[in-house]
């Protein structure tokens, strides 16, 4: 009756469940098996049908309160503790505590010789026994199939097999029934004829070479469930279903930022860098440097005192750290400080779904703030895209859970074209940056683009990715009439038109000088002028003078000349004054 | 020891019969199946094992615990203890000649 809150129908029409326990199953079906009732698990040879089976158990008997019992047909009490043991299941110690029980039932059809009518009624007997003595909710039955095997009559088997499955379920135990897969049907034996309730499908296919394990809830009576195949991986810790559609993107955000480490990075990413806890995108073609901005991303995180786990797919620590060490990125001292942990590992080296349970584990014991995977594309060897896609949907939700940033760098082949695959995984991606070669002019050039980057301001210029012994820098490529100069022809550019500005300078330079000889010339001039008119003035005032001096000197010699002649004196002298007296007016 | 036992006793059934055999016959309450099998069984052994067998009948009903000590999944199921090695017979013995065969008594006979 607990956990059943995954379940949208109201209380009167709902199926209770029952737990298993098993990561990501009880995701997919709501809750998980349905309670008091049997499931059949069927599925080829070596697909983790018994593992499920115990796993279900064991989890049942641990974490859930639940105490079951296993009956296996086919391996014994000592070989099941042991081989689940292997996934760190305490079998033993469960079934010392009472809280498991294991019945081997032994079957040799050689030793048994058939007389006359029977029934299973010993079998039931036997597990009533086992589950009263426990008082057990949970029942395995492993494999029912040895009693075709191991039974010469088999319409007795089938009348007896349909009993079981009606006592199973009025004792009111939750069942599963574990089932080789048929050719054409489900099971050999056609058992999911018995089993109405619930159906999980078991696979273990080979894809170019490499395992991967499905699983499919094939029939789930009165109950949604996800009807797709999930990849599923058996682990250290028992089972892990890979639910990629029940997926919630419930995740907490953070608004904090955190550099790239290289500063002009940043500055295209709006200022201020990456948000803490996003998934970042670093695709690009081979030897474009994918390696380094990662590498980068990672000392200024671990310089920052943020734990940092580098998953690395194709090279060695040793070889990433002495190769960043060329272009100035001291890694050793934080790596033996514990703030960079390396994990290296070949993606042929086992099947996606082991990477991933690898992944996880590191993940969980390190604890990181950064996540960084390099290539993510080396693991598309190891499973098809949509796995991997799967893949990373589900590494990303659990690093966005725990606010990890993770950075994932993605190899592209060729050209310009980006891969359909990429195009897929860039959706999961908050920010997407593209690291392109361009050549011209007889050499290749990096540049970088930021693609995406959700919830900030960033920069749509494309710039020329420089990667010197003095580490990494961006410079602003130029855009010319051919396109984008890079490199020599950016250097050539900037020289050009340096060129340019100094001739321009000079020019300048030259004309102010001009303006200078021309007022000069001008002020000369009016100098001159100047002088000509003061020349004229004097000479002006001087026969102003002149003309003054001799109306005196006449008046005189008039007034002289008058005395002398004795004239009418009043008369003449009156008259004599106002006669100068236009003279001075004009 | 055990294989001892086994080598005498394979002699003994096949020269000379001497050793008296323990005969086991599960049963899981009165069921007409397990009367059945009974009274065919005493018949049996009344006509080819006279005074030399013994027959314990186990009810599992009753003793559930016995049923995982000779791995008892059908009843009727008649175990041969003795002489070894240990064979099952299951089913009601209705057909005296299987049952003769599976307790080996055919050559004996």
């Amino acid at each position: 009756m607990k956990n059943n809150g995954h379940q949208s129908t109201s209380p009167t029409v709902c199926l209770p469940k029952c737990p298993t326990g098993i990561q990501g199953l009880d995701e997919i079906t709501g809750g998980g098996l349905p309670r008091g009732r049997t499931t059949l698990v069927c599925g080829g040879a070596g697909c983790g049908k018994t593992l499920f089976a115990a796993e279900f158990l064991v989890r049942g008997a641990a974490q859930f309160g639940e105490p079951g019992v296993f009956m296996s047909f086919e391996e014994t009490d000592a070989e099941l503790k042991s081989n689940v043991a292997s996934l760190g299941f305490d079998l033993a110690g469960l079934v010392r505590r009472k809280k498991i029980v294991l019945e081997h039932v032994y079957i040799e059809r050689s030793e048994i010789q058939e007389t006359g009518e029977y029934d299973l009624e010993g079998l039931f007997v036997r597990l009533n026994h086992a589950i009263d003595s426990i008082g057990a909710k949970r029942v395995v039955l492993d494999t029912l199939e040895a009693l075709f095997a191991g039974l010469p009559n088999e319409a007795i088997v089938r009348a007896e097999l349909r009993r079981l499955f009606r006592w199973l379920k009025d004792k009111g135990v939750t069942a599963i029934i574990t089932a080789e897969r048929g050719r054409e049907q489900m099971t050999r034996h056609g058992l999911e004829e018995y089993v109405s309730d619930c159906v999980i499908l078991l696979d273990h296919r080979v894809h170019d070479q490499i395992a991967t394990r499905h699983l499919r809830v094939v029939k789930y009576r009165g109950a949604l469930h996800g009807t797709n195949e999930f990849p599923f991986l058996i682990g250290d810790e028992g089972l892990s279903v890979l639910p990629i559609t029940s997926l919630g993107l419930t995740h907490k955000v953070s608004s904090k930022r955190i550099s790239t480490g290289i500063p002009r990075l940043d500055a295209m990413l709006g200022g201020r860098g990456f948000f803490r806890g996003s998934s970042i995108l670093l695709t690009g073609t081979p030897g474009t440097g994918k390696t380094i901005v990662s590498a980068c991303f990672a000392q200024a995180a671990a310089r920052r005192g943020e734990r940092v786990l580098f998953f690395s797919f194709e090279e060695s620590p040793d070889q990433i750290i002495r190769n960043t060490r060329s272009i100035e990125l001291r890694l050793e001292p934080l790596v033996k400080r514990g703030l960079l942990r390396f994990h290296s590992a070949r993606p042929t080296l086992y099947g996606l779904e082991m990477h991933l349970a690898t992944m996880f584990k590191e993940i969980a014991a390190f604890q990181p703030h950064v996540v960084i995977v390099d290539p993510i594309t080396s693991l598309m060897v190891a499973g098809t895209d949509f796995e991997t896609k799967g893949m990373v949907t589900r590494l990303i939700d659990y690093l966005k859970g725990g606010q990890v940033t993770s950075l994932f760098t993605s190899l592209t082949h060729g050209g310009h074209a980006l891969q359909q695959s990429e195009i897929a995984m860039s959706s999961l991606m908050d920010s997407w940056l593209l690291l392109q070669d361009f050549e011209g002019n007889g050499e290749r050039n990096r540049l970088l683009y930021v693609i995406k980057a959700r919830g900030m301001a960033h920069s749509n210029q494309v710039r020329e990715f420089l990667i010197s012994n003095r580490g990494i820098d961006l410079v602003d490529a130029y855009i010319g009439p051919s396109g984008v100069l890079t490199g020599a022809s950016r250097v050539a550019q900037a020289a050009r038109e340096k060129a340019e500005a100094l001739a321009s300078q000079q020019e300048a330079a030259r004309r102010k000088r001009e303006l200078v000889r021309k007022r000069a010339t001008l002020e000369r001039q009016i100098a001159g002028l100047r002088s000509e008119y003061e020349t004229e003035e004097v000479e002006l005032r001087r026969m102003d003078e002149q003309v003054g001096t001799r109306t005196r000197v006449l008046t005189a010699e008039r007034t002289e000349l008058a005395r002398l002649r004795q004239a009418d004196d009043i008369g003449v002298a009156a008259r004599v004054p106002g006669k100068p007296k236009p003279m001075n007016g004009k | 020891m055990k294989t001892g036992t086994a080598k005498r006793c394979a002699f003994a059934a096949a020269g000379a019969p001497a050793k008296v055999w323990q005969l086991r016959l599960y049963v899981a309450g009165q069921t007409p199946k397990s009367l059945t099998a009974f009274s065919n069984l005493k018949q049996i052994c009344e006509n080819h094992l006279a005074g030399r067998y013994r027959i314990e009948v186990i009810d599992l009903l009753e003793k559930p615990g016995l049923s995982k000590g000779d791995q008892i999944l059908a009843i009727p199921t008649l175990v041969r203890k003795l002489p070894q090695p240990v064979r099952k017979i299951i089913g009601d013995l209705s057909n005296t000649e299987r049952v003769l065969v599976g307790l080996d008594l055919r050559d004996a006979g």
